[in-house]
């Protein structure tokens, strides 16, 4: 367990312009810290800085409490697992595994100890003497991890191991990377695309966007408090719904998308800004009515576009110039071109400052207890 | 592909005839090795009686053996050669990053297209500068810098996933233990196949022989059957195809073997 910390560190290339820029970040002993973004941001090029696969052209990297900007990459005490898991084909599954521990000189009874036991936890039992082209995806992948857990190293780094996989596996491989991370201990930074893996495997997340860091913070706090539009429309699927609004001061009231009327309550006006805006709220919390819902807070649309997924309903319908979606839970029958009354609540809404980007206002806390712990006979 | 039994046999019945032409001349001087004089001059195909006494003259008209042995010498001398020569510049050109990596890469491909006759005369002078007549070092030396086996090579290392390279920097590979402990059991393909073609064509080698050897010392098995063609008046051809059988024989054994280590290498295939 090491901590890993990130100062003022920035990349580029031919002194040109950064590609990463500013990145201040302090990875915890034994934290699960994801690094998400969509394609290009600079996540992978992040992870190989920490490895020592690309060069620092800006700022310090310290591992442990030692600097290590100009480290090789095995003098960092680290194992990295890559996205197409670089195998080496002409090695067996046990060779691969122990590959590491040969090059340190272990003795030949004792790497044989260590591959057989992390193959055990794995279940890779069956396959040591296999070649891994013999070996089908899934279990590719848990060789790579195997040659990561093997070296006990203190950091592990996973460079989207998953994204090879099939959906099924790929959940269950999730929640085994997660369970073998606990169990030992490591200090762990994963670079993935999936807002879903961030959110289900990560203690914290670090949300990258054209090298910038965008937000950092718990998964739950990051869906709830989005600190701008492109937070809160990366992660949650489907995404937040975003439109322009003003403030009408004479009636005391937020025009959405020049169509939608919400009045504000009297004790958040002073917090708006004057002028424009943008509004963001979660498909989640545009709800159908109910008997005791105000008439003002009901709206009528039309609906563009349905999916019923069985457990819930997503559709979709036209708020100004954007596209909204709205997601209900069960099963609704409504067709295409119906036009329908959904509630939203001026509680609900997520409200950026147009210019910055700024979260000005946050959603209210959504989240349920269980009151009773045990269940009465 | 499925096909119909009429076209298979038209395609056996192609592949017959097409092969009959391109082996014919190796078979008409292995029938003709058995052959005496005058069955050669009537012209006939297959011998009368399988008699050796072709091959008992080659062996004592000439030190045969001792050709072979100087052949097979240079040979393998100059297949190692290029095989370590070609490798570690191939994998310096893939794996190390310095400047003008790829200008140097096309400066030496270009080699390629000044033919080697033409580089023969300083050759020549060099080598006889270095005072390396009738050595094993002038016969092999100049062939060891191969700008096709590097090419050959180096097709090969780029298909070498980088995080292959990466993952063993981290495990923490030192850049020669990468080359002989990943990037040359991974290659075994397209090493075999420089191995064969370099031997192969160093065995078949006429004219620099010719100008290196002046004597038996090292001379090697091509030049050997020359002398046995012009030593006589009328050459004793059945003598001569003899000396041929047996200078093709440790090619058609290394095809041979190297085929099956070929088909080996190539099924094996790329791991994704």
């Amino acid at each position: 367990m090491k901590r890993v910390e990130l100062i003022d560190v920035s990349k580029s290339y031919d002194k040109q312009v950064d590609v990463i820029s500013n990145i201040n970040v302090t990875i915890e002993p034994g934290e699960f810290f994801v690094l998400v973004g969509p394609s290009g941001c600079g996540k992978s090029t992040m992870l190989r800085m920490i490895a020592g696969l690309e060069e620092i052209t800006g700022g310090t990297l310290k591992i442990g409490e030692k600097v290590a900007n100009n480290l090789s990459p095995n003098k960092r005490d680290l194992s990295m697992v890559f996205q197409n898991y670089a195998l080496y084909p002409h090695l067996s599954v046990q060779q691969n595994i122990t590959f590491g521990l040969d090059v340190k000189k272990m003795k030949k009874e004792e790497q044989r100890r260590k591959a057989v036991e992390v193959a055990e936890m794995l279940g890779l039992t069956d396959y040591l003497e296999r070649k891994p082209r013999e070996l089908s995806g899934g279990q590719r992948q848990r060789v790579a991890l195997a040659r990561a857990i093997v070296s006990e190293t203190p950091i592990c780094l996973m460079d989207e191991p998953l994204s090879n996989l099939d959906a099924k596996l790929r959940a269950h491989m999730r929640s085994e990377i997660r369970r073998i991370q606990r169990s030992l201990g490591i200090t762990m930074i994963y670079v993935t695309h999936d807002q879903v893996e961030a959110m289900t495997m990560g203690d914290r997340i670090m949300i990258l966007h054209e090298g910038k860091i965008q937000q950092i913070g718990k998964p739950i706090d990051i869906y709830n408090y989005p600190a701008n539009p492109f937070v809160a429309t990366f992660i949650g699927a489907p995404p937040m719904n975003l439109a322009k609004a003003e403030f009408d001061l004479s009636a005391s009231e937020l025009v959405i998308g020049n169509a939608l009327r919400l009045s504000v309550p009297v004790d958040d006006i002073g917090k708006l800004p004057r002028q424009s805006m943008t509004v963001g709220v979660r498909p989640e919390s545009l709800h159908p009515i109910a008997p005791e819902t105000v008439a003002e807070d009901v709206f009528h649309v039309e609906v563009t576009n349905v999916e019923i997924l069985g457990n819930e309903t997503v559709f979709s319908f036209k708020m100004g110039e954007e596209e909204w979606m709205a997601k209900w839970s069960g099963q609704w029958h409504i067709d295409i071109g119906d036009r329908i009354p959904v509630r939203m609540e001026f509680e609900s809404l997520s409200i950026f400052d147009e210019q910055s980007g700024e979260l000005i206002k946050k959603t209210i806390d959504y989240g349920n207890y269980v009151k009773q712990q045990e269940v009465s006979p | 592909m499925k096909m119909g039994l009429p076209q298979k046999i038209w395609i056996y019945f192609l592949l017959i005839v097409t092969s009959a032409f391109v082996f014919f001349p190796v078979l008409y001087a292995f029938m003709i090795s058995f052959m005496t004089g005058p069955e050669i001059i009537q012209g006939k195909f297959f011998p009368e009686s399988l008699s050796f006494e072709n091959y008992s003259k080659v062996f004592s008209r000439l030190p045969l053996l001792n050709y072979l042995l100087n052949s097979f010498i240079v040979s393998v001398s100059v297949m190692l050669g290029q095989l370590v020569v070609c490798s570690l510049a191939a994998y310096a050109f893939v794996f190390l990053k310095f400047k003008g990596r790829d200008f140097i890469f096309f400066l030496f491909i270009s080699t390629m297209m000044i033919p080697w006759e033409a580089t023969m005369i300083p050759n020549v002078f060099t080598i006889r500068k270095l005072d390396w007549f009738n050595t094993y070092q002038g016969l092999t030396l100049p062939f060891f810098a191969l700008a096709f086996g590097t090419f050959l090579l180096r097709q090969h290392f780029l298909t070498i996933p980088k995080e292959l390279h990466e993952a063993s920097q981290i495990a923490g590979l030192s850049r020669f233990r990468f080359f002989w402990r990943v990037v040359l059991p991974v290659s075994k393909t397209s090493l075999v196949t420089l191995g064969a073609y370099g031997f192969l064509t160093t065995w078949n080698m006429y004219l620099w022989p010719l100008l290196i050897t002046t004597n038996k010392s090292v001379r090697t098995v091509q030049i050997g059957l020359k002398q046995l063609q012009s030593q006589e008046i009328a050459t004793e051809w059945g003598v001569v195809m003899a000396g041929v059988i047996v200078v093709i024989i440790p090619t058609l054994l290394l095809l041979f073997i190297g085929q099956k280590q070929l088909q080996k290498g190539l099924s094996q295939g790329a791991l994704k």
